[in-house]
C-alpha cells in the first residue's frame, strides 16, 4: 500500500465561470494530522467535497486517489464505504432526535427488521463514552451544546470505522476548553490510526495538533509545510495564505476618547424558557464614544442575551433596567425603536440573525434604512444601487454587483454586507457579536479596519468576543462578565488574558 | 454578458423560462385547436373566465413570498358570492352597499384570520385550513341549500360588462385603440426614462437595438391582444380594473418599503426582524390583503355566473398557489414576482380555455394541470440547481 491514504492529482472545480480549485495537489500520509489552511473561498470545503463524494466523479477535473487506487465518487454514500467521512461546518444532525438515534441515522441496528433499541443505547454509549461525551443518549440533540453536538457528529463517524475524518471548521463554534477536548480527541484517534484532515482558521490550535499544514490560497495549493522539517509559525502560515506579509494583526489606532456616549444601567432580564431564571443580573456598564469597549466571558455567561436584551428586548422576559444614549434614556424595546434611536446589532450567526439568504446584496444592506430611499412613494434602485456600490468599494466586498445573491458569497464577505447595512443605517452605537467569528485572517483585518474607521467618527463599538487575543489587540477597556453579571472591568492597560481569566475564576469561586 | 439577457425580460432566467412555457403553451392550443383560442369572442372569454384567479393569484402571492399559503380563499369567493345573494337577490339592498359589505367583510375574514397567524404565531396552513372549513361552511348555511339567482344588471356589469360596445370606428372598438395608443406610450416612455436614470447613475444599459427589440415585443402582444378585443365587443370592464389592480401590486411589490419587507420576512424572517421590520405586521398585512381579494374574486365570480351557489369557489385556492408556484415563486418563500405569478395565472388560464375548446374532458383536464404544475416545477427547480454548480 503507499504511504498516503489520499492524493490528489490536479484538480480542477468550476461553478459556472468561476473556477473554484484550479490547480490542487494534496498528498496526506497515513496517520498523520493533515491540516488545511486558506483564506474564506480560497476552496478548502470544495476540495473535501470533491474527496467526499458531495461533487461526483465527473463534476470535476483531475484525479484522486485513496490508498493509491483511484476514486470515482457518485455520492456521499461511497466515499462512506471507504470509511471516509466528514463533519462539515454546519452539522447535519436531526434537532428533535435523540443522540442514539442521530449516531446510527441511516444504519439502524435492527433485529428481525425491527429497530432494536437496547442494542442502539448500548453501542451508542459505547461511543460516547469513546469520546468524552457524558450524556444519556435518549437525550434529544436540541438540548445539547454545539460543543456536545460535535461530539455527536464524531460518534457518528468512528461508529462506521472511520479510516479518514475530515474536520471542517469544527472548533469555529466552540469555546477555548470545548476546543481543547475537540482537539486531544483528534490526536487520540492518531494513536489509534486514524487520519484527519483539519480545517481551521484558528492557527494556534492548528500548530499545536498537526503534523503537515497545506495552504491554499485562490483555489491552488500553495505549499506543504511539515513539522520537524519546515519551521512553521503564525507569520509564516498568514504569509501564505494571503500571499502577502501581515505585519500586524491588528490595525493601528490611535485613541480619541470622549464622553460617556452609551450607558445601561442595572440590567436585569429573565430567562424565556424559564421565567424563574435571572439569566442577566443587575448589569451596569457605559461606553464612551470613540471607544471599542469589549465585552469579555465565557460562552453562556450571557453576552449576546445582554446584547440581544437591549436591541430590541429580542431575548429575554421580565426585562427591567434602563438604557441612557448622551445621557437619556431611551425606549429600545422594539428592533425599529433602538435603530431609530441609532443603534446596531451585528448577531454572533449571521446565517440566522444576519442576512437575508437568497436575496441581493443591495436587498440586504438597505433594509433598515429604506425609507431614505423612497421618492414619491417609490423606492429609487439606482440610489439603492448607486450607495450599496459605495460599501462595497469601501469595505472591500468581493463581488460581482451590488445584485448579487448574498448566499454566493463567502462568509468574510457576508459578513461585511451586515456591517454595511448598519455603516449605512447611520448608527452610532454599534454591538458586534463575535464579528470576525469563522473568518480568514486577511477578512478579519479588515474588519477590525471598519471598527477602526468607526470609533474615529466618534462612534461606540461594544465588541463581544471570545477570542482574546482579539481583545486585547482591539479594546480601550473590556468589561468581563460572567454567569450574567459584569464581574471585571479592565482598562487598556490591565487587558492581558490572565486578568480576563482572573475575575472570570474569582467570580465564578464567589457565585 | 447576461446582463443583456437579464434586461431583456426585466427578470431573471426564471422568469424567462416561464415566458418561453407560456408561449409554447399558446403556440400548441394555437395549431391544436386550429387557431380557435386566437378568435376575437374567445380572447374576450379568456380574461372574463379567468379575471378571478388573477385577483386570487395576486393576494396569494404575497402568502407564497412569505413562505405560507392562504388555504380559505376558495370558502371566502364562496362565502362572498353567498353574502352577496342573500342581500341582492333576496333583500333588494342596492348594489353599491351590497358589494361595500362584502369589501369590508372580506377585510375582516382577513383580519381575524391574519391576527391568529401574526399575532399569536399559529401556523398559517392551520388557520386558513380552519377557514376554508369555516367558511365553507358559512357559505352553506347562508343560501341553506338555494343557489340564489337573477342578480341586478348593474352587478353584473362589473363581471362580464363592456366599456362602451358601441363606439366603433371600421369595426374596431374606439376604447381598445385609445388604450393601445396609451399604453405603448406609457411603455416606452417608462423604459427611456428608466434608461436615462441608469445613465445618469453611470450603470450599464442594454444597446439601444435590445431594448427597442424588447419594446417591439411587448408592443406586439399588447397590439395583438387589444385588436382582438376591439374586433369583439371592446374592452372588458373587469380587464380595466384587473390591469389597474396588477400595475398597483406590482409597484407595491417591487417599489414599496412594504413590498421589500414582505420579500425580507419571506427571505429570513429573523434577519428581517432584526433590521427593524415589523414582522408580524406584515404578516398581518399579507393575510388581510388576501381574503380581500379573494373577496373581489367572489364578486367576479358571483356577478360573471349570475347566480352565487354553495359550490362557488371550491378548490379555486389550488389554482391560486398553482399559479404562483408555476409563475416562479419558490415555495420556501423569499423570491418571485408579480409579473412572474401574472404569466402563471395565465399559463392556467390558457391551459383552461384549449382544453375546453378541444373538448377534453374535465377529469383529463385536472390530470394535464397537475401535470404541467409538476413539470413546471421540476424544471424550475431543476435548472436552477444546474446553474448553480
Amino acid at each position: 500500500m503507499s504511504d498516503y491514504i489520499l492524493e490528489t492529482k490536479n484538480i480542477v472545480k468550476r461553478f459556472g465561470n468561476v473556477t473554484a480549485l484550479k490547480n490542487i495537489s494534496l498528498k496526506v500520509r497515513r496517520g498523520e494530522i493533515h491540516v488545511l489552511c486558506g483564506e474564506n473561498g480560497a476552496g478548502k470545503s470544495t476540495l473535501m467535497n470533491v474527496v467526499s463524494g458531495v461533487y461526483p466523479y465527473g463534476s470535476f477535473e483531475g484525479s484522486f486517489y485513496y490508498n493509491g487506487e483511484e476514486c470515482r465518487f457518485t455520492s456521499t454514500r461511497d466515499s462512506k464505504d471507504k470509511n471516509i467521512a466528514i463533519i462539515h461546518q454546519h452539522l447535519a444532525l436531526i434537532q428533535p432526535l435523540s443522540i442514539a438515534e442521530n449516531i446510527f441515522m441511516g444504519r439502524e441496528i435492527k433485529k428481525h427488521g425491527v429497530i432494536d433499541w437496547e442494542a442502539t443505547r448500548s453501542e451508542a454509549k459505547k461511543y460516547m463514552e469513546q469520546v468524552g461525551l457524558h450524556e444519556s443518549p435518549d437525550t434529544l440533540i436540541k438540548d445539547i451544546g454545539v460543543g456536545k453536538q460535535q461530539l455527536v457528529e464524531i460518534c457518528k463517524a468512528i461508529s462506521c470505522d472511520v479510516k479518514l475524518l475530515i474536520l471542517d471548521e469544527p472548533t469555529a463554534a466552540l469555546n477555548e476548553t470545548e476546543s481543547e477536548m475537540l482537539l486531544n480527541l483528534v490526536l487520540e484517534f492518531k494513536k489509534q490510526g486514524i487520519t484527519s484532515i483539519l480545517i481551521s482558521h484558528k492557527l494556534r490550535e492548528v500548530m499545536r495538533v498537526c503534523d503537515t499544514i497545506t495552504i491554499i490560497r485562490d483555489g491552488e495549493t500553495i505549499e506543504t509545510l511539515e513539522k520537524g522539517r519546515d519551521e512553521i509559525s503564525e507569520e509564516r502560515i498568514i504569509k501564505s495564505m494571503v500571499g502577502r506579509e501581515l505585519t500586524n494583526l491588528y490595525p493601528p489606532r490611535t485613541p480619541n476618547i470622549g464622553e460617556v456616549g452609551f450607558s445601561i444601567k442595572n440590567w436585569t432580564v429573565y430567562d424565556p424558557l424559564n421565567s424563574e431564571k435571572q439569566k442577566l443580573k443587575n448589569i451596569s456598564i457605559n461606553a464612551r464614544k470613540g471607544e471599542i469597549l469589549g465585552i469579555a466571558g465565557l460562552m453562556g455567561a450571557g453576552r449576546t442575551e445582554l446584547a440581544m436584551s437591549v436591541f430590541g428586548h429580542m431575548y429575554g422576559t421580565n426585562i427591567t433596567g434602563t438604557v441612557e444614549k448622551d445621557g437619556v434614556a431611551i425606549d429600545t424595546k422594539t428592533v425599529s425603536n433602538a435603530i431609530r434611536h441609532r443603534l446596531a446589532y451585528v448577531s454572533e450567526d449571521r446565517h440566522i440573525y444576519g442576512f437575508i439568504s437568497g436575496q441581493s446584496i443591495k436587498n440586504n444592506v438597505t433594509l433598515p434604512s429604506l425609507p431614505r430611499f423612497v421618492k414619491k412613494g417609490a423606492i429609487d434602485e439606482n440610489m439603492e444601487i448607486a450607495a450599496t456600490d459605495e460599501y462595497r468599494r469601501k469595505l472591500n466586498i468581493k463581488s460581482v454587483d451590488a445584485e448579487q445573491n448574498v448566499s454566493n458569497l463567502s462568509g468574510g464577505n457576508q459578513q461585511k454586507v451586515i456591517l454595511s447595512k448598519w455603516l449605512l443605517s447611520d448608527a452610532d452605537v454599534f454591538i458586534l457579536d463575535e464579528p470576525t467569528r469563522g473568518i480568514d485572517v486577511g477578512a478579519k483585518y479588515e474588519i477590525y479596519q471598519v471598527m477602526n474607521d468607526m470609533v474615529a467618527k466618534g462612534k461606540i463599538v461594544i465588541f463581544i468576543s471570545s477570542d482574546m487575543p482579539e481583545l486585547l489587540g482591539m479594546c480601550d477597556r473590556v468589561y468581563v462578565i460572567n454567569d450574567g453579571r459584569v464581574c471585571g472591568e479592565l482598562n487598556r492597560s490591565e487587558i492581558t488574558q490572565e486578568n480576563i481569566m482572573g475575575c472570570i475564576m474569582k467570580n465564578g469561586r464567589e457565585g | 454578458m447576461d446582463t443583456k439577457k437579464k434586461t431583456l425580460f426585466g427578470g431573471n432566467m426564471r422568469q424567462n423560462g416561464m415566458i418561453i412555457a407560456l408561449l409554447a403553451v399558446i403556440c400548441f392550443f394555437g395549431i391544436a385547436t386550429k387557431g380557435m383560442i386566437f378568435r376575437p369572442l374567445n380572447i374576450s372569454n379568456i380574461f372574463m373566465q379567468n379575471s378571478y384567479l388573477i385577483f386570487l393569484s395576486l393576494g396569494m402571492f404575497f402568502c407564497v413570498l412569505t413562505g405560507n399559503v392562504d388555504l380559505s380563499v376558495g370558502s371566502v369567493v364562496g362565502v362572498s358570492g353567498a353574502l352577496l345573494g342573500a342581500m341582492i337577490v333576496q333583500n333588494h339592498v342596492p348594489t353599491w352597499i351590497a358589494v361595500t359589505v362584502t369589501l369590508v367583510v372580506g377585510l375582516l375574514i382577513g383580519a381575524f384570520q391574519g391576527a391568529f397567524i401574526a399575532f399569536l404565531s399559529i401556523p398559517p396552513f392551520i388557520v386558513t385550513l380552519a377557514g376554508m372549513l369555516m367558511f365553507r361552511g358559512l357559505t352553506q348555511y347562508i343560501l341553506q341549500g338555494q343557489s340564489l339567482s337573477p342578480f341586478t344588471n348593474s352587478f353584473q356589469y362589473f363581471a362580464s360588462g363592456f366599456l362602451f360596445p358601441q363606439l366603433k370606428v371600421g369595426g374596431l372598438n374606439v376604447i381598445c385603440l385609445i388604450v393601445l395608443a396609451v399604453a405603448s406610450i406609457a411603455v416606452i416612455l417608462r423604459e427611456m426614462s428608466a434608461r436615462k436614470k441608469r445613465i445618469s447613475y453611470g450603470f450599464e444599459v442594454p444597446s439601444m437595438g435590445v431594448t427597442a427589440a424588447k419594446l417591439a415585443g411587448i408592443i406586439f402582444v399588447m397590439g395583438f391582444v387589444l385588436i382582438m378585443l376591439a374586433k369583439y365587443r371592446g374592452m372588458p370592464f373587469v380587464l380595466v380594473v384587473l390591469i389597474i389592480v396588477t400595475l398597483i401590486y406590482n409597484f407595491i411589490a417591487q417599489k414599496t418599503s412594504v413590498g421589500r419587507h414582505v420579500y425580507a420576512v419571506g427571505g429570513n424572517r429573523l434577519a428581517a426582524q432584526m433590521s427593524g421590520v415589523k414582522t408580524k405586521w406584515v404578516m398581518f398585512i399579507v393575510y388581510v390583503n388576501c381574503a380581500l381579494l379573494a373577496t373581489v374574486a367572489g364578486i367576479v365570480v358571483t356577478g360573471r355566473l349570475n347566480v352565487a351557489t354553495a359550490k362557488a369557489g371550491n378548490s379555486y385556492e389550488l389554482d391560486a398557489i398553482a399559479a404562483c408556484y408555476i409563475g416562479g415563486c419558490a415555495a420556501a418563500g423569499g423570491s418571485g414576482t408579480i409579473m412572474g405569478t401574472i404569466v402563471g395565472a395565465a399559463i392556467m388560464a390558457i391551459l383552461n380555455n384549449g382544453m375546453s375548446i378541444m373538448g377534453i374532458s374535465t377529469d383529463i383536464q385536472q390530470v394535464i394541470k397537475g401535470l404541467i404544475l409538476l413539470l413546471a416545477v421540476t424544471f424550475d427547480l431543476t435548472s436552477k440547481s444546474k446553474s448553480k454548480s
